[in-house]
């Protein structure tokens, strides 16, 4: 268990944007920031965030994207490269993004995303992030452990996680998502929910935690001090690819029935991770047990996915929390 | 030719299973692919013809490339003239209408099964465009009998032959086998296995008629498409505005009564059936029907009285 002392006073979260879409497949989200762009149009009330439909025509299309992942479009490196005429759909659009919510890196990017993503994985409700030491997330993350109790919250099915079990915190080591490094930024992950399909319970847990999030924020910016406390955080290892046949690069086995849903169960050496098509046993074959998640994402097929593995770490908040800095 | 005691139908001398014909429907592409696999391994031309319906679908995980291939089989969309720019699937439609049909005719293969899988929680389904198809049926009573765990319907789209517009329809008697919940893309375990063993125990049946087992007759519980729901949509941009009912998600087959909610609007109300006549429905949130107006189907359960079945003692070809 690791602790840190705090001290920092951050600047308050003045512009805020949530971004539904980025995938035109992962509904929930697309159909969210379609409610909350009409509620804004019906209410005339421009205080609330910024609300960015990421990726109107693969939306339109109900595809994951057009020619190549948006979320894949934002690295600093991604971003500065030269456009040609022929650039894809994906890379334009991550332009676009970059100037209306960044430039990514400068002064000018807005001070918190929340980007919202489905997954066919049972992985509950997700944070995504590129840091743990990025407080504002952390704390964030301890609100939403600490108000599980609210009864709204309870309205999880059976296939959910406990919420304050499910609310999980990633750090990616080397690969990021939509990331702003002088901007806080969470993907809100919530599964299982099939691509192309909107689910009321997955919908709902979405809008929830999203109106939590932006109560805390609100909060944050009136100058509340957060009680500190424990945020567990799993962080990356390496991702594991399915069997494949060496000729045709196909797959020959699916997630194990043992492995199928138990995302963020503990995966022990030995334990059955495959079972090929002709019903053999595979198992893990790695030496360190890990914690699973993305198991059976319908989207990592093609990157070569079957599952990922992290370590889990209990990160303490201070109990004096920090506050706003008010000379801003 | 159907005696008082029973009926007598011809073997079913060609057998045909197909695969992939969404290629987003993950267990059939890779049961498929398996079985051909193991047809190349024990170099044995005894067993059905395999059939991987839509390559390029399945190539790049898609349902189809230009239109449902699952859409091209009535009669006539099968005689209608080809043109040059006709798109992949109507052409994959004549190719395979040549090679297991032709449709309505003589030579059309005795028997298929077509692998499907859906994101509805509707356990395993047979489709069939006939609620007197003796051998569907048998079929169907067979996998209760060895496989009581696993849920099991028969539905029935009552469509002539002619009309029928699915791929199972060319040959002379077949359905769709349909497994689910499972994402499009997606391949889980447990509905493979489940579409596996499944599949063993009709062509387990078939060989055992074929050698002139004679099968009990008795009753089968049939589920008659009645009528489609669409989602609730908005008037100027046609999307929809509501998701299904928590209360209805997942309920396939799960009597419906006039009065129980169906759809949670995104602002979160409750939409109501306000139909007069309890229905069971199904395909509910079935992710491919969005673009076709279907939130979920309606159907009327009755019972089906099957005859005892046997072969026809004289080869039938």
């Amino acid at each position: 268990m690791k602790s840190r002392t705090e001290g920092a006073c951050l600047p308050k979260l003045s512009r805020v944007a949530v971004c539904g879409g980025t995938h035109g497949n992962e509904l929930s989200g697309v159909y969210l920031i379609k409610e909350l762009m009409k509620r804004r149009r019906e209410a005339d009330d421009e205080e609330q965030p910024i609300l960015v439909l990421s990726n109107p025509r693969a939306a339109q299309q109900c595809l994951r994207y057009i020619e190549v992942d948006l979320n894949r479009c934002f690295s600093h490196d991604a971003l500065n490269a030269p456009l040609s005429d022929s650039a894809p759909y994906e890379v334009i659009r991550s332009r676009e993004i970059n100037a209306v919510l960044g430039p990514k890196g400068s002064a000018d990017s807005v001070d918190f995303i929340c980007d919202l993503h489905n997954t066919t994985a049972n992985m509950g409700l997700c944070f995504i992030s590129c840091s743990d030491s990025d407080w504002i997330s952390l704390k964030l993350m301890r609100h939403f452990n600490q108000t599980c109790s609210i009864s709204v919250l309870c309205h999880i099915g059976p296939t959910f996680l406990s919420f304050s079990a499910s609310v999980s915190v990633f750090r990616f080591a080397r690969w990021c998502f939509v990331t702003f490094p002088r901007c806080v930024f969470t993907a809100m992950e919530v599964g299982p929910q099939p691509h192309g399909v909107v689910r009321s319970n997955v919908y709902t847990t979405m809008k929830t935690a999203l109106e939590l999030v932006l109560h805390w924020i609100r909060l944050f910016n009136c100058g509340t001090v957060f009680e500190g406390g424990p945020v567990d955080v799993f962080t990356l290892v390496k991702h594991v690819d399915y069997p494949r046949d060496c000729s045709t690069h196909d797959i020959v086995a699916a997630i194990h029935p043992l492995l199928q849903d138990k995302d963020f169960c503990l995966l022990n050496p030995g334990d059955p991770v495959f079972q090929t098509f002709s019903g053999e046993t595979i198992t893990y074959n790695g030496s360190e047990s890990l914690y699973p998640f993305f198991i059976n994402e319908c989207a990592y097929y093609e990157k070569g996915i079957a599952f990922s593995l992290s370590r889990k770490s209990r990160i303490l908040l201070n109990t004096n929390g920090f506050r706003t800095d008010f000379k801003l």
